[in-house]
């Protein structure tokens, strides 16, 4: 703690005498080391990439909409792959893999994480910068070299990966089983590789800076909630992604060197593979190990984030501040003993089937007491509906409605019939899509003024959370139903079963929800970029937060605080307290300022505060004391 | 042509111009206009505009919305007035709002789309799947209610007023206790019910006086092979090095339980007997879907995996219930495995067992005469007929796919 002190103040001085590094436009817009910059680089490129793999889900959608319809601008664009104005069925894969393999690790891992996580563990924390600026900016670079490479396999012959997400082998190992699995399957390990050498890169360094470089009074048990949730997931982030990685080279070697770790008897044809011995199970086993806690590392985030705002916008600290972090907690602990529950029909054991059945529902009571905790701040509130707060209570009610259909598809039993059907497709776009992306989302209509010193449109903003809110249950609420009568998911049309046909004219409906979910995200996209440049002056706290974020200035400056950085008395939420002043004491406050409202609770068992408060509440309020 | 018909054909045409941008290539644009047969597209690139241009005039009006908003609002401060529009209330009026519509499209839902959906299980243990599936939808459709109209009664009541101020309520260690038991105790009683069930599913006993038809799946791109195991009731076995453009599978015809097996072009079940699926796949993953059933497994290159149940109702009895005279069991495909996976069908049909008996001995047996003459086979002079009835004791001492994987 001296060392750091020590630098600090160091830091300070040379501020004083020297003011600002010099800075060129390439090192503090491009190869920037400053977390906030980084910060920035990351959510812009994760809504770009969301962007794209939402335009993607658009294509798609049409397909599954107007299945025997042409429409020609479709071949202008995609050519050959949409020949005749309609997308092939090897393209309509390529789509679902792409939109996925986007969604869930560009836009969700990395636009979520990266962007939140770094700029809130240095600002929340109190802390110059990340432990490591530069490790930092090589994550953001790594990240968007995996970008590129993942988008490139649009423009080679063969087209991108088309396995979809999961790219299980053997259909991702054999070229010849679909074309996708040429070159565009080489490109998206490698890819993949990148991206997960830029998320360790960031875990790293989230999981050190929260250890070492809290701010004088930031113990644990005083970080925000934001900060419990991006720590917990950069571990996860740690302990599953090499996992993810190891599968990921023993696949590029069965593509390229004629190993069988995946692959055993397999005949394309009439000609009889070489490969004997591997397991195509032992993929998914790999692929689940990171998969099921990189689910988690996606909604982890956008629970902390939404109980921040929750609790900042009902003016009321967060219900079970303890239970939130130990659920958070268990959480991560959990999510790396279900990862079975994906492969209940793979043809896995049976036994697995139900151990792993058991921990999946177990993992559900942890979710449950976050989600009625959630429910107990709103409670008497006095709530503001700030387009954050309404984006955080929409998560809450998208991990709801998707949490509860996980209790279906975590019964082993009950999964039987709804493995891979529509019910899956729907559970996982509510629960880890939807409400992630809201979450994403209210975090950055909350820190957009920390970002950009600027505010945003907040009837835009409305507009943006209540089109989509609408939308995204339109689209998603009718599909448990197609799983429900056993439609299988990634069908390129439903044509070719006469069962299906009942449900083309909901397809038809949930496109046009689509579509119109897609148009309000243009409100979003322009309020964004409009604000950054002609956005109303930000005041220093917008919010009226506790957190030390609000205590830097709002022009940004490399260092965050001008002098030495605040310390911290407090836990974050003392919102509305009785006694007090103003509905909000920020973390600064030293409680010596706060007599009135001082409770027992928050000396944590220091004998000579509570003397020192008591002695004060004889002199001051002789009824209250009387009456106890 | 409706409105609405028009609307369907440009405007998809006109929202493809602005969300394929990206994922596109100029390149390919070239080529397919060069080869592909001219298209008058003047048409096409009209309506495009035109439907951007709507999409334009639609955001103009927003904006013009907005700045009336905007003036109304300054105008109200000018004169001293309280804010314009409480922007808290709307959105917690709004929230009411989706409350109550919300729960009447969740009924809409589950009567108009829930009267959708599969029929009842035609299968025994589908019967308690479908048992255990009801007390997990009444569980969480009770909780998915409730949840929600706490969640926005809380955000229509508790919305922000001037004079009020929250009530500063931290924490409440019962409280937080009540909502970690219950639901534990819920999901206890879940796993369990759950856990029996897939016990039972996957862990037969098996009845000496009732044994399981044996019937081998093999699939590939993209296709189902059906292997009935002819008089012997045994599945041959095969090897994946054997497949040739004549032998397919792959089966070994040096065995003698391989000599009668049938080839089937639909899956043909008894009712009210086990059926025991062999399930192989030749090329890359598939999934053996039979929702009616509520019977899915993998099908794996290199692994063989097995799921035994009993149809309980057949196609006839079902187009009854269903009232549907065109129904018909399927077989799909559920795992994604290429081009063609979203047709990779078979039909399914469950007949009484005198039909069943009548149909079976009309399937033609794997081996042809090219075949025989492969494995140096006695080729025989009249037409070949399946092998003669074995007699029932030699079942049980050849019976490799008794050899149960799974059973315990």
């Amino acid at each position: 703690m001296s060392t750091i002190s020590l630098q600090d103040t160091h830091h300070h001085d040379n501020h004083d005498d020297h003011g600002h590094h010099h800075e060129t436009f390439i090192s503090k817009y491009i190869f920037s080391m400053d977390h906030k910059m980084i910060a920035k680089q990351f959510l812009i490129t994760g809504i770009i990439m969301a962007v794209i793999a939402m335009g993607l889900s658009i294509l798609f959608r049409l397909q599954l909409a107007w299945p025997d319809k042409s429409f020609p601008l479709l071949e202008s664009f995609l050519g050959k792959w949409a020949e005749g104005g309609r997308i092939k069925p090897d393209f309509y894969l390529a789509l679902v893999t792409i939109h996925g393999t986007i969604m869930v690790f560009f836009v969700l891992t990395a636009g979520l994480s990266g962007t939140f996580s770094n700029l809130l563990i240095p600002l929340q924390l109190g802390a110059r910068d990340m432990a490591s600026p530069f490790l930092n900016m090589l994550s953001y670079w790594f990240f968007f070299s995996a970008c590129v490479i993942m988008m490139g396999s649009f423009f080679i012959q063969t087209g991108p990966a088309s396995a979809g997400w999961t790219i299980y082998p053997p259909l991702s190992a054999i070229p010849k089983a679909i074309d996708g699995s040429a070159m565009g399957m080489t490109m998206w390990l490698i890819s993949m590789v990148m991206f997960v050498a830029s998320s360790l890169m960031g875990g790293i360094n989230y999981v050190t800076t929260v250890l070492n470089m809290r701010t004088k009074g930031m113990d644990l048990w005083k970080m925000p909630l934001t900060i419990w949730a991006f720590f917990l997931t950069a571990i996860l982030g740690i302990l599953s992604f090499p996992v993810l990685v190891a599968g990921v080279v023993l696949l590029i070697f069965d593509r390229s060197f004629g190993t069988s770790f995946y692959l055993s008897d397999i005949v394309m044809g009439t000609q009889v593979l070489p490969n004997e011995g591997g397991s195509p199970i032992l993929w998914q086993h790999l692929f689940w190990f990171l998969g099921h806690p990189e689910v988690y590392i996606v909604i982890m985030p956008a629970l902390g984030i939404s109980s921040e705002i929750i609790s900042i916008n009902s003016r009321k600290p967060i219900f079970g501040y303890h239970a939130m972090i130990y659920s958070l907690i268990g959480i991560t602990t959990l999510s790396f003993i279900v990862w079975g529950h994906h492969m209940f029909v793979t043809g896995m054991n049976p036994l697995l089937g139900g151990v792993f059945m058991i921990t999946t529902l177990i993992i559900a009571v942890p979710s449950a007491v976050k989600t009625f905790n959630y429910l107990a701040t709103l409670w008497r509130g006095n709530i503001r509906f700030t387009p954050a707060m309404l984006f955080a209570i929409g998560l809450v009610s998208f991990f709801i409605s998707g949490g509860l259909t996980g209790i279906f598809l975590g019964n082993a039993a009950l999964d039987i019939n709804l493995h891979d059907t529509y019910f899956v497709v729907a559970h996982f776009h509510l629960v880890m899509g939807s409400a992630a992306i809201f979450g994403m989302l209210a975090g950055v209509y909350h820190w957009f003024p920390k970002m950009f010193g600027k505010m945003m449109s907040a009837k835009l903003g409305y507009l943006h959370f209540w089109l989509t809110f609408i939308c995204a249950y339109l689209v998603f609420f009718p599909l448990h139903f197609l799983g429900l009568d056993g439609v299988p998911r990634r069908y390129y049309a439903f044509t070719e079963f006469e069962f299906m046909n009942k449900w083309l004219t909901v397809n038809v409906f949930v496109t046009w929800a689509a579509i119109i979910a897609a148009l309000a995200q243009v409100a979003f996209l322009f309020n964004f970029f409009y604000s950054i440049f002609r956005g109303k002056k930000a005041p220093q706290n917008p919010w009226e937060a506790n957190t030390l974020e609000w205590t830097t200035p709002v022009e940004h400056l490399h260092g965050n605080w001008p002098g030495e950085i605040p310390t911290v008395y407090r836990w974050p939420y003392d919102y509305s307290k009785p006694g007090a002043e103003t509905d909000f004491i920020p973390q600064t406050v030293p409680f010596s300022q706060t007599m009135s409202s001082n409770l027992p609770h928050d000396f944590e068992g220091n004998t000579e505060a509570e003397e020192i408060q008591k002695g004060w509440e004889v002199k001051n309020k002789p009824a209250a004391t009387e009456a106890e | 042509m409706s409105l609405r018909k028009i609307i369907s054909n440009k405007t998809m045409s006109a929202f493809a111009v602005i969300l394929t941008v990206f994922a596109s290539t100029s390149v390919f644009a070239q080529e397919a206009a060069a080869t592909a047969k001219p298209i008058d597209m003047g048409p096409i690139y009209k309506s495009t505009l035109f439907y951007v241009l709507l999409f334009l005039l639609l955001c103009l009006f927003i904006a013009i919305v907005g700045k009336a908003l905007r003036v109304y609002e300054l105008t109200r401060e000018t004169q001293g007035k309280p804010e314009g529009i409480n922007w808290d209330t709307v959105n917690g009026v709004l929230f009411a709002i989706f409350l109550v519509v919300g729960l009447y499209g969740v009924y809409w839902e589950y009567t108009v789309h829930g009267e959708m959906i599969l029929p009842e299980a035609a299968s025994e243990h589908g019967k308690r799947i479908d048992e255990m599936f009801n007390l997990t939808l009444i569980i969480t459709t009770i909780v998915f209610i409730l949840t929600h109209i706490v969640l926005f009664a809380f955000a229509y009541f508790y919305k922000s007023s001037g004079n009020r101020k929250a009530y500063y309520y931290p924490h409440n260690n019962s409280l937080e206790r009540i909502w970690t038991i219950v639901p534990a105790l819920v999901l206890t009683v879940l796993v369990l019910m759950g856990f029996l069930t897939w016990r039972s599913i996957f862990y037969k006993i098996e009845d000496p006086n009732n044994k399981p038809l044996s019937i081998e799946v093999t699939s590939s791109q993209f296709q189902w092979d059906i292997r009935y195991p002819g008089a012997d009731g045994v599945v041959g076995l095969k090897n994946y090095k054997k497949i040739t453009a004549i032998n397919a599978l792959g089966i070994d015809f040096s065995k003698k339980e391989s000599l009668d097996d049938q080839v089937a072009d639909e899956i043909v079940l008894p009712v009210n007997k086990p059926v025991r699926f062999i399930l192989t796949s030749k090329d890359v993953l598939h999934s053996f879907y039979m929702p009616h059933f509520r019977v899915q497994l993998n099908t794996v290159p290199g692994m063989t995996s097995y799921f035994e149940f009993t149809p309980t109702i057949t196609t006839d009895e079902m187009k009854v219930k269903t009232n549907d005279p065109s129904f018909n069991y399927l077989l799909l495909c559920a795992k994604i495995c290429g081009s063609n996976h979203y047709n990779m069908q078979k039909p399914v049909r469950v007949v009484s067992q005198a039909e069943y008996d009548e149909w079976v001995t009309k399937q033609t047996p794997y081996l042809t005469d090219d075949l025989r003459k492969v494995f140096n086979l006695p080729v025989p002079v009249a037409p070949a007929t399946p092998a003669k009835a074995a007699d029932t004791t030699a079942k049980d001492s050849t019976a490799i796919t008794n050899q149960i994987a799974l059973k315990k």
